[in-house]
């Protein structure tokens, strides 16, 4: 069974549709590419899947179950964690409390238990998770710096591990190596197969074509709403339809 | 930690100074010190409804329905002091739990009128419900607490009081905001969205900050009023929570103590020009322009600015020496 199941999936906004019946699939323990032009409606797929936008119709299905319509924060719970476009953290935040605060499902806790410090051994034990966390995505050292401060990369890595500390079964990456040179690229692509070595599927949104064919098992190409082509990086390559999207219609220049 | 050792000397000290204070002061200075107190966990327990970045105008009269619940189980139920204390905070949660339905569909300004709003209902309903809230005249003859043979009425002694229950709900307070929970309320203020794509649900953590902190605030009225011995409608009204945000901005709210630093040196400023009384809103009001304008990140930042001042002068005291 497919872990994330795209079902015609339609968003209409006024009388602009964004999405236009897409159905696709995500295998588990794939880095699955989402590409497209401009306007594509790649991050409104995004917003869909990971309800911060609920589909105008059709279905969305993890594991088998329909989660459209859920709560963000429901969603989360189930497993489907997502970074965000730009850098979005809790900039006023050190790096050690914007990757605790992603612990959250393991160890929130009640009034009670915070006042009286009852569940030590659960905070205890998120506490030396989160540390490795950062370890693992190479901040350590620069834990007790405020989020604001970190250079773009670490800006990047952060949220990552932000959204990593939630045990995400699917992480879904919003433009990952967007505004980064190539060395970034490089080290951003690398930890990103770390995290799906680690047993992460990955759904990632990216203009980066280099990156991109360099990086995922498996693409879907949108364009206008609509879904063009999916296949491996090396057939989507060499696909006519897509190459005339990117490029415009060679035959007419 | 040597610096966790100093910081607990330093509260047991101030702890002591306030015990023996007291006795040095007259009568109506006496009673200052109460309301201050109290004052105190006004503004505190706003902080924790503050955390999560939405101010709302609904505090001042949180307080009041923990005023008026303390007196209708005191007065017209026949409960001791000691039970409607901790029952008062709970009606003013309970509430609390009630608004959050309809307030936190809002936020940001929406949230703001929306809270002013509300708590004007409420106080509403105290004036036109004169059975049993008193309507404009309120309540009065509310009865002071009793406890063996000590005498409440007595300044001293209710000072006591509110001085031990302040600071246990001060203490309460400052363990939920450095708890995990605490962490989340911030959290939830900086993105939440965010804060929801791993997992938070920011509608029951704006609810839990307000529900906490009306609870607290309510618990403050129920102390005020039985030293006061009556309760209005107008004494919980949109002046004195004008006051509140005034201490808290005044004092700053990046820090647990800002706004406990805010009441404190306003309530004192205020206190001190009591012998020029028509010129006393001016020299507040110059007061306030003047903190906001050089200090627009409170009170509390003012360790801060010295220590950075003196450091910058050693400097360049140094500088030229080193040079030569």
């Amino acid at each position: 069974m497919d872990l994330l199941e795209i079902r015609q999936v339609t968003k209409v906004f006024g009388g602009l549709t964004a999405l236009n019946e897409v159905s696709f699939h995500v295998k588990s323990g794939n880095i699955h590419g989402l590409i497209g032009p401009n306007g594509a409606g790649k991050s409104t797929m995004f917003k869909n899947i990971s309800g911060f936008s609920t589909p105008t119709s059709g279905d969305i299905f993890f594991n088998g179950h329909s989660i459209k319509g859920r709560k963000p924060s429901e969603i989360a719970h189930l497993g489907v964690a997502r970074t965000f476009q730009e850098t979005t953290l809790f900039q006023e935040l050190t790096v050690l409390e914007n990757a605790l605060v992603g612990a959250h499902k393991r160890a929130k806790t009640n009034i009670f238990s915070a006042i009286f410090n009852l569940d030590r051994h659960i905070q205890q034990e998120c506490m030396e998770k989160t540390l490795s966390m950062l370890d693992f995505m190479g901040l350590a050292e620069r834990k007790n710096q405020l989020a604001s401060e970190l250079p773009l990369g670490s800006q990047r890595a952060l949220a990552i591990t932000i959204a990593l500390a939630s045990e995400p079964v699917v992480l879904l990456m919003d433009e990952p190596f967007a505004g980064m040179n190539p060395e970034e690229t490089r080290h951003m692509m690398g930890l990103t197969e770390k995290v799906r070595q680690s047993g992460v599927t990955i759904v990632l949104v990216e203009h980066d074509m280099k990156a991109v064919m360099g990086i995922c098992d498996y693409l879907t190409v949108l364009n206008f709403g609509s879904l063009l082509a999916e296949g491996t990086p090396d057939a989507i390559r060499h696909d006519a339809k897509v190459i005339r999207a990117y490029l415009g219609n060679t035959e007419a220049m | 930690m040597p610096k966790k050792y100093t910081n607990c000397a330093g509260l047991a000290g101030l702890l002591a100074a306030l015990v023996i204070v007291p006795h040095f002061l007259k009568y109506h200075h006496q009673d200052f010190l109460i309301f201050l107190t109290i004052n105190v966990l006004v503004v505190s327990s706003y902080r924790l409804v503050t955390l999560t970045g939405e101010w709302s105008l609904i505090h001042a009269v949180m307080m009041g329905v923990g005023a008026y619940a303390s007196t209708l189980l005191t007065k017209s139920a026949g409960l001791s002091f000691w039970i409607s204390l901790p029952l008062a905070g709970c009606v003013a949660g309970a509430v609390a739990a009630i608004l959050c339905f309809p307030l936190f569909r809002m936020t940001q300004f929406y949230f703001l009128i929306g809270s002013f709003a509300a708590g004007e209902a409420i106080r509403l309903c105290w004036i036109h419900f004169i059975q049993p809230f008193g309507g404009t005249g309120g309540i009065s003859g509310i009865p002071f607490p009793e406890l063996g043979n000590i005498d409440f009425l007595e300044p001293v002694p209710y000072f006591y009081l509110v001085l031990v229950i302040v600071t246990l709900c001060l203490v309460l307070l400052y363990r939920i905001e450095k708890s995990r929970i605490g962490l989340t309320l911030r959290a939830v203020h900086w993105k939440a969205p965010l804060a929801e794509s791993v997992g938070v649900d920011t509608w029951k953590y704006r609810s839990l900050a307000f529900i906490i902190g009306s609870a607290f605030v309510g618990i403050a009225g129920s102390l005020k009023v039985h030293y006061l011995g009556t309760v209005t409608p107008n004494q919980y009204g949109i002046g004195f929570m004008v006051f509140i945000l005034i201490w808290v901005i005044v004092g700053g709210y990046a820090t647990f103590y800002g706004a406990i630093i805010g009441v404190v040196v306003l309530s004192i400023l205020d206190e001190s020009f009591r012998g020029f009384e028509e010129l006393r809103p001016a020299i507040y009001g110059l007061i306030l322009i003047a903190s906001i304008l050089f200090l627009p990140s409170g009170l509390e930042s003012v360790p801060e600015r010295i220590r950075g001042w003196v450091s910058n002068r050693a400097a360049a005291r140094n500088g030229p020496g080193i040079q030569g």
